[in-house]
Formats: structure tokens, sequence, C-alpha cells
């Protein structure tokens, strides 16, 4: 099998003197607060630095050169707002739905392939432990809305709870070509089959990346981004926060940071979404037709990991543009529309996806697009 | 492999703890406001709220629910064959293999046509040919 090692592991490698679960807190530790949650909060500059690029505006400016310390900014503002929560409202439940969002949100980030050596958890369950995690989203985001007891939160929250839920289910059809093609669930596993070099000697067992395996792999690509995109609540599907006719939806009622833990959670969903995109499709850490580990000469595992997490970073903040540029460039979908395109219209195409990855493989014994062209095995 | 299950618990530890920090940071940092009435009360645009916001939602809501659960269900059950599909194309079993994916598929299409002409994917309902009160 594959020898991928985890965060753990190499900090035990590298550095030695505590007990392997110390490390394994430390690298939950790194990954959330110097990945996870400083991503949410560059995100919010960024996206904002983006829609007025693409409206021909300047942007934030001010704080920091370019604005960049805008997120700083917004940090403090958030922690200094006054909180309360609604008369009427579930004083438990409102406290508890920021918890599920975000617990959701950065558990996922636990087995992002973000380098061979700095997987934090490659459970054999991986893909699998990121629908089930990602999944608790939806229970958050309906409690708060349940919680606030307010009407437009309430509507907000019903159309997020029915929509992730739908969209869950073309998403995990999506996912399921991966796993035919690999044989396992284990996203260390899943990455590393995607490494194909030209010259390398995995040519006959390693296949190209699952985008290009097939055509219906392909497919199931843009269906996995698509139903990522419903599950996220980001534009054309954001009908959960719709401002133009539910004011803001399910986070109506939450003030200061309360607010601000809901955005981070949902910008961290969109981080994870498109890391499963590049993980499972595009390749994950493999530059295209180069494996840095078999040049002729050995890198030291510290800077293949470091070279590795770039590439896994710039493939993933890729996908993440997209996300941001269809925002600016996409209208709203109505309700009946976005239910009606999941499940008479990504639903069936999974399906036409997944029994063709099936007939592909059984036909050309589990050879990739790529493969048969080069002749291999 | 147990290292991972490990890392993965102190995830969700660590996750679980950021929310109580950040709220507790906030608490020390912000105003405390005087609770008045108005302020209390939720937003309604301004109008003063009527009645309680906990009202009966459609049952529509309720129907995706429940599509969701049975393909949810059948999706999980999808996942382990799907595991052994590649190492069946080696040992010669793919026959087997293929054959319970496509099962598994066809029952999951079957019962996407069944909601599809029952109405159930219409969200905007109109009158259905198998409407009960019909």
């Amino acid at each position: 099998m594959v020898q991928s090692a985890q965060f753990a592991h190499s900090l035990e490698g590298w550095f030695g003197l505590l007990p392997l679960w110390g490390w394994a807190a430390i690298s939950a530790f790194i990954v959330i607060y110097f990945i996870a949650l400083p991503f949410g909060g560059l995100a919010t500059y960024v996206e904002r630095k983006i829609a007025a690029d693409m409206q021909d505006r300047i942007g934030p400016n001010r704080v920091g050169p370019i604005g960049l310390f805008q997120f700083a900014a917004d940090a403090i503002k958030m922690l200094s707002k006054e909180d309360f929560i609604p008369k009427g409202g579930d004083r438990f439940l409102f406290n508890l739905a920021p918890l599920f969002v975000v617990v959701g949100s950065c558990t996922a980030f636990a087995v992002l392939p973000l380098s061979k050596y700095l997987i934090g958890a490659d459970v054999n369950i991986g893909v699998v432990f990121i629908l089930a995690v990602t999944t608790l989203i939806a229970p958050g985001l309906l409690l708060g809305s349940w919680a606030s007891e307010n009407k437009w939160s309430l509507l907000g929250g019903l159309r997020a709870a029915s929509q992730i839920v739908s969209y869950e289910i073309p998403v995990a059809l999506s996912i399921l070509p991966v796993v035919l093609i690999s044989g396992s669930l284990q996203i260390g596993t899943i990455v590393e089959q995607q490494g194909w070099t030209v010259f390398g000697e995995n040519v006959a067992t390693n296949h190209f990346w699952n985008a290009f395996h097939n055509p219906f792999t392909f497919f199931s690509m843009f269906l996995l981004f698509v139903g990522g995109l419903a599950e996220t609540n980001r534009i054309p599907f954001d009908l959960p926060e719709a401002e133009s006719e539910l004011v803001s939806g399910f986070n109506t009622e939450f003030s200061g940071m309360r607010f601000g833990l809901y955005a981070l959670g949902e910008f961290c969903d969109v981080f994870v979404m498109s890391a499963m995109v590049t993980a499972l499709y595009l390749g994950g850490w493999h530059i295209p037709f180069l494996d840095i580990e078999k040049l002729g000469f050995a890198l030291p595992t510290g800077l293949v990991a470091i070279i590795q997490f770039h590439v896994f970073m710039i493939k993933t903040l890729l996908v993440v543009f997209v996300v941001m540029w269809l925002r600016w460039t996409l209208p709203r979908l109505r309700v009946d529309q976005l239910m009606g395109m999941c499940w008479k219209g990504l639903l069936p195409l999974a399906f036409f996806n997944v029994l063709g990855t099936a007939i592909w493989m059984w036909v050309f014994k589990g050879q990739s697009l790529i493969q048969l062209l080069a002749g291999h095995g | 492999m147990e290292t991972g299950y490990i890392t993965a618990f102190w995830f969700i530890i660590i996750s679980a703890l950021t929310v109580p920090l950040m709220l507790g940071v906030g608490y020390l940092l912000r105003p405390k406001g005087k609770e008045t009435r108005r302020k209390m009360t939720s937003y309604e645009c301004g109008e003063e709220p009527v009645g309680s916001a906990w009202i009966k939602f459609n049952i529509r809501f309720y129907i995706v629910a429940i599509v969701f659960i049975i393909f949810d269900v059948e999706m999980a059950a999808i996942f382990p064959a799907a595991t052994v599909f590649k190492e069946s194309i080696a040992n010669g079993t793919v026959g087997l293999v293929f054959s319970e994916i496509f099962i598994f598929v066809a029952l999951l299409l079957i019962g996407l046509i069944y909601c599809w002409v029952r109405g159930d994917l219409e969200w905007v309902k109109g009158v259905t040919k198998f409407a009960p009160n019909k």
C-alpha cells in the first residue's frame, strides 16, 4: 500500500520529545489555528477585493497596505459589538448553533491531504468522514434559525436544511466514481494514485488526475463542484440567506462574534469543498507529469512536504477563486428551480456517471484514458 | 491508523473549544447595553412582530427530508461495494460486484421515478394524478 505519513507522525519523526498523542493534538491545533481560521478571515477580504475588481471599484484599501488587515479590523469590530438573544428565543439552542457550524467545517480539515506528509488524520474512511462531518452544518443552521424566533430566520433555516440535505445525494454520488477507480476511501491513497509521470516507474499502477480518467469522471467533477456550491450556500444557491427576500436568512438575529463564527464556518466549508474537488479530481498535491520524489536525487522530506503543501494550496485556492467569481457572475435561482435541478437534473446525471465509470473500469481493466493512449500495462 | 482517529478526535475537541473561546473574548470586550423591550424583539423590518415565529411550516420540507433519508441509506450501502470494485477486477469477481452496484443504483432510480411520477419532487404543487384527496 501507499506509504503516506500523517502530520503527527511527521512531527514526531522530525522533533521527537513528545508522545504521539501530544503531537496529534499539536497538529490539530496547527491545522485549525494556522490554516482553517486564518483562511476564513482572509477569504472575507479577498472576496471583497475580487468583487471590487469585477465591478470596477477599489474595494477595501484603508487598513494596512492595500487593505490587507481589513480582516483584523473586522474581527475587532465583531468582538466589540453588543450581543443579545431575542426575548422569545431559545437561549440554549441559540448558543449551541454556532458550535455545530464551526465543528462541522473545522473538523473536516482533519482529513484534507495538505501534503503526503501533512495529512492530519489519514483514516481509512476519509471520504465518508468529510461527508459525515460537513453535514453537521445543516442542523447548526436549522437550530440557530429555530432558536432565534424570527420568521425570516425560520424560513432561511428550513431552506438551508432542505437544500443541504438534497444536494448531499448528488455530492455523494459524484464521489463514488473516485472510490470505484481507487478502490479505497482513504484520501492519502486516492491522491497518491493520481501521480502519473511520463518517465516515472509508477505509470502502470498510477493513473493521471481522476478528472481525466475517463469522460464520466470529468463530468462528475463538475457535479461535485455544483453540489458543493449548493451545500455551502454560495451564489447561485444562496437561497437560505437571500438578502432581497429574507433579510439575512438564518443568521438574521445573530450579531457580533456569533455572526462572525457563522461566516467563518461557511468560508471554511467553502475551502473544504474546494479541497475535496482538488484532492479527489485534480490530483491533490501532485504537480502534473512530475513526481518531485522521483527526480533522481532525494529531496529532504521537509522540503517535499512544503512543496506539496504549496501545490495543493494553489490548486484549492484556484477552485475557491472560481467559487467567488461565480458569485459575481450568476443570478440567484428560485426555490423550485433549485430543488428541481437537484432531483431531476443532477441526480440522474450522477447515476449515469457512476454506472458509466463502473462499465469503463470493467471494459478497460481499470486503465485510465491516458494510460490507454500511452499504451501502458 | 489509530493515530488518525486520535487526531480526528483532537480536531473535534479543539474546534469545539474555539467557539467558547471567541465568544468569551467577545464577552470581555463588548459593551453591555440595557435590555430594552424594543431591542429584544425579533427583527421584522422595523414592524412590531406579529404572533410567534414558530409557525406551522410547509409539509414539503418534511417530504424532502424523508426522500433524503431513503436515498442516503442506500448510498451508504453502495460505498462498500464500490470500495472492493477495483480489487474484484483483478480477482475475477467483477460481475458479482458490478451487478450489486447496478441493483442498488437501479433501486434508487426506481425510487426516484416513483417520487417523480407521484409529484413529490414538484416544489410548487398542482393537483397531481395520484393526489390522495382526489
